[in-house]
């Protein structure tokens, strides 16, 4: 079944980018939403079924390992991968996001063949 | 805790820096010699964008371009053409402010223990200057390619405030003036 993705970064450039790679990337998918930050994605994903997300973790009003744990937090949730892309390179950040059961870690810069390789190890 | 030598930062600055443009942008930029900035630098016309770093030690990023090498990132970036500064700029030059930045902060920590970043505040504009409201000077860090430059630049001191947790998302404390 084709995956519906969810892209969360406050930056409209690397939405725009991620969109660009995921077409590019000859994998089967549905739609694809974006949000700009945690509490969009949030509404987004109560409004749609989604079965993938890539989220930047510094972001305003609710940052990416916040969206993690609420996620991860709700019943229905409990199936979503949640891959994060960030230039958050700190070991404690990363481990945090594990913990709170990120599938996948992309560090920005990223190239489009990276993004394409950690979506394949999901599939 | 001791402050990282000036070598050692500035490999840090260029190897960030190069790595954002080479992955994001394909693009190779030639890195010149640094300086520290004693006095504000007089008003420009560009871009300018600012992240806070906290945490033992505090400070500021930021990088600097004139208006029309900004759009020729964005157009690189982007893969479409942009002629004029606008919001789809502003958003390009402070993505790249926070890959470069959180780059280097990534190397500091190293040295200087976790840092936090703070979400970058971009402006454009005509006849402004920049400087730091908090201790210490920056250190600027320039590049040049096919006669355009491109300028980052990091002001860090040992933070006065007892250590606290961080986490993004903070004010930082670059100031501009008119």
């Amino acid at each position: 079944m084709p995956a519906n993705i969810l892209i969360v970064d406050d930056s409209a450039a690397i939405r725009k980018i991620l969109q660009r790679v995921l077409r590019q990337a000859e994998l089967p998918l549905g739609q694809i939403y974006e949000a700009g930050d945690g509490i969009q994605a949030l509404e987004i994903m109560q409004a749609n079924n989604v079965s993938l997300v890539l989220s930047d973790i510094n972001m305003p009003n609710m940052d990416g390992l916040q969206l993690l744990a609420q996620i991860k937090a709700n019943p229905q949730w409990q199936s979503v991968q949640v891959v994060m892309i960030t230039t958050e390179g700190n070991q404690a950040r990363v481990m945090e996001a594990v913990g709170l059961g990120a599938a996948g870690y992309v560090r920005k810069p990223f190239t489009s063949d990276q993004i394409k390789e950690k979506l394949l190890t999901l599939s | 805790m001791e402050p990282i030598a000036r070598p050692a930062l500035t490999e840090i600055v260029q190897n960030a820096t190069h790595e954002v443009f080479r992955t994001m942008l394909g693009m190779d930029l030639a890195a010149q010699p640094d300086f520290v900035e004693k006095f504000p630098p007089p008003p420009a016309e560009g871009v300018v964008s600012l992240i806070g770093l906290a945490g033992r030690w505090v400070g500021t990023g930021c990088v600097f371009c004139s208006g029309p090498f900004a759009c020729r990132i964005s157009s690189q970036m982007l893969m479409t053409p942009v002629t004029a500064v606008g919001e789809e700029v502003l958003d390009v030059i402070a993505e790249l402010t926070n890959m470069i930045i959180g780059n280097v902060k990534t190397g500091l920590e190293d040295s200087l223990g976790p840092m936090g970043l703070s979400i970058p505040t971009v402006v454009y504009g005509k006849n402004f200057t920049t400087r730091s409201t908090g201790e210490g000077e920056f250190t600027v860090y320039p590049f040049s390619l096919d006669g355009e430059s491109f300028e980052v630049k990091i002001c860090l001191a040992p933070s006065r405030k007892p250590n606290l947790p961080v986490r993004p998302g903070f004010p930082h404390s670059g100031a501009l003036q008119g």
